[in-house]
């Protein structure tokens, strides 16, 4: 399979995964190591940024297992702005997941704002991933102010519904000249091959791994999905018919001598 | 303001309709997707009893979907047991004659250092109501003092006004609890004769100042013991649905105190069983599965333990109810006896044994204002 690029990065691995709602701490990193994700958000509101031996960051600490910080927590561009600031210092990584979600109850990410903070976080250099709805407008206005990927959402985040978004993920897809990354709502590994074989470029999951009864055999299936959904779309999936192809009644003059 | 949708409503009339619920409307109640208010009511019900074991395994499945497996862990810190208020429940009442304490900035980091010692990031500020000695000044200060210490702190102390609000949401105040103690209007002038908190309205009001003010969290409660706990829960309820609309960037917290005896101190008018907080709970969970649900060091070791799977997503542990309990004096009047003394590191232990990461650190000072100095 192609390597997904993002900002000079090769990743092997599509999927995406989160640090949250886990047992413990070795949970989370056996299971983390199980999906083979190569990227991995961190909440920076759970991380004790001036301990080194803080222990979420102590079992995420894996070669080829990239930290991705959020700005989780935060109600304004400003905020935001403000905590991947400091998250680029603590955790010396200059990419941030942008996530503005003012409402505390369903976690709807502020378009407004977002935009806002993205548009000075890419002056600022950073790596931008932001948290989005899936607006097709939104996303290419995103693309515009030089964020390196969109993470537009398929269902309310740790929903597990599946991609209730399908139809406007699809159009972002097609418009889209930076990867999209469909994050939130994902709730099997058939939603993930299912947004694989739509073309998206990677998945982010984390309630289904960290809430099933076994994470780390989820963790597994989540990385079988989303490859197998990956080589169907390399390999070019069959167009699908609703009726069969027969000759048809309406060009047969076409045929009369 | 929340003053006019709670005057459409009649207690008694509230209460009777609570009653009058059957099992048939428990099981809509449970197989509906979303729950409205009457649906709340019904699982609060006395019909809903011999459903219980539906409504747990119901409402932890619930709970593990949105909050994980996972547990906040917070600490009260009392600062003063000053009080102006006469409340016929309260070791701190104003006619109880007890040697009244304030802590002073020294000793504030006294019980903070004690406090840390014992892993907490998130701690609940506590005082009675003395509103010259224990002033808005007084918590700004305290504010600014123990800011650089906590991840998360949060109040419950006197209502205030919206501006005093919004100055301490600026000095990193992060949640306030304010419980209405009872939405019973007659029986709230009964066990609150004298002094600002007998303004029953103001109190009530206190949640629409808070959202005005833009503060991050509110707690909501009553004190269970004072008045039919199904109709006041009831009419918490209610209160909980109209501030989310209303105030949708502030996240909300429900608690379940019940009434503690103490020095001096009242019997509860009614009792609530360990299976009707059980009930209540889960009903919470069912109506609103986003709320948090706290459970404090009031209740006891074994219902502790158990209650954790069934809703509940933060627990306060290890808990003094006196003004320098920690260290500062340790012999001062306590708030209410606490039930469950055992230490911060076996509440965590338990919660590991069970499967839930206890969770010390959800927030950071930075989200709310600077603080650090950034480079860069």
């Amino acid at each position: 399979m192609e390597p997904l690029i993002i900002a000079g990065r090769e990743f092997y691995s599509r999927l995406f995964t989160g640090t949250g709602k886990f047992s413990s701490p070795e949970v989370m990193e056996s299971a983390l190591l199980a999906s083979g994700s190569e990227l991995v958000t961190v909440a920076l509101k759970r991380v004790e940024m001036d301990n080194k031996a803080d222990d979420m960051l102590r079992h995420l600490s894996h070669s080829r297992m990239h930290l991705l910080p959020n700005t989780s927590g935060v109600r304004t561009a400003k905020e935001a702005v403000y905590a991947a600031q400091l998250a680029r210092e603590a955790l010396e990584t200059n990419w941030i997941k942008l996530e503005i979600h003012p409402d505390p109850r369903y976690l709807m990410p502020d378009p407004v704002e977002t935009l806002l903070a993205a548009e000075e976080l890419v002056k600022l250099g950073f790596v931008v991933l932001p948290y989005v709805h899936a607006d097709p407008v939104l996303c290419k206005r995103l693309e515009d102010v030089g964020t390196a990927a969109v993470m537009p959402l398929g269902a309310p985040i740790g929903s597990n519904k599946g991609l209730k978004t399908f139809d406007f993920l699809e159009i972002i897809i097609a418009q889209s000249n930076i990867p999209v990354i469909v994050d939130a709502g994902i709730g099997s590994p058939s939603h993930a091959a299912q947004a694989m074989e739509m073309g998206a470029s990677a998945v982010l999951v984390n309630t289904a791994i960290a809430v099933a009864r076994n994470p780390v055999q989820m963790a597994a299936a989540f990385k079988a999905g989303v490859e197998a959904g990956r080589m169907a779309y390399e390999a070019g999936l069959p167009v699908s018919s609703q009726h069969a192809v027969a000759s048809s009644p309406l060009i047969a003059f076409l045929d009369e001598a | 303001m929340f003053k006019s949708i709670f005057d459409q409503y009649e207690w008694n009339e509230v209460k009777a309709g609570i009653y009058a619920k059957t099992a048939r409307d428990v099981e809509q109640a449970l197989h509906n997707q979303r729950r409205s208010l009457e649906d709340f009511a019904a699982l609060i019900s006395p019909a809903a009893a011999p459903y219980l074991a539906e409504m747990a395994a119901m409402s932890q499945a619930l709970t593990r979907q949105r909050f994980g497996n996972t547990m906040q862990l917070y600490i009260p810190m009392y600062l003063s047991n000053e009080c102006q208020n006469i409340c016929t429940y309260c070791g701190f009442s104003l006619d109880n004659k007890i040697r009244r304490k304030t802590l002073s900035p020294a000793e504030m980091l006294l019980e903070t250092a004690a406090i840390k010692e014992m892993g907490f990031e998130h701690v609940l500020l506590v005082t009675g109501e003395a509103n010259q000695l224990v002033s808005t000044d007084y918590f700004k200060k305290t504010l600014q003092l123990l800011r650089p210490h906590f991840a998360n702190i949060s109040m419950e102390v006197q209502p205030m006004d919206e501006q005093d609000y919004r100055e301490l949401a600026e000095l990193g105040l992060h949640a306030v609890l304010v419980y209405q103690e009872t939405y019973h209007q007659d029986d709230y002038k009964k066990h609150h004769p004298k002094g600002r908190k007998s303004n029953f309205d103001y109190r009530l009001e206190t949640p629409d100042r808070l959202g005005r003010a833009g503060i991050h969290k509110m707690g909501l409660g009553v004190l269970i013991g004072l008045e039919d706990w199904r109709t006041d829960s009831f009419f918490t309820a209610l209160h909980l649905a109209y501030l989310e609309k209303k105030y949708w960037q502030t996240k909300y917290s429900i608690s379940f105190p019940r009434l503690r005896p103490f020095s001096g101190g009242l019997t509860p008018k009614v009792v609530m069983n360990d299976r009707e907080l059980v009930q209540l709970i889960c009903a919470y969970r069912l109506f609103n599965q986003e709320v948090e649900l706290s459970i404090s060091t009031r209740e006891e070791e074994k219902f502790r333990n158990n209650i954790v799977n069934l809703g509940i997503t933060a627990m306060s542990a290890a808990s003094k109810t006196n003004p320098g309990g920690y260290v500062v004096d340790q012999q001062s009047l306590e708030q209410f006896e606490i039930s469950d003394d055992r230490s911060a590191a076996a509440i965590a232990d338990m919660l590991k044994k069970q499967g839930f990461e206890p969770v010390w650190k959800d927030w950071d000072p930075a989200f709310s204002g600077e603080i650090k100095k950034v480079v860069g």
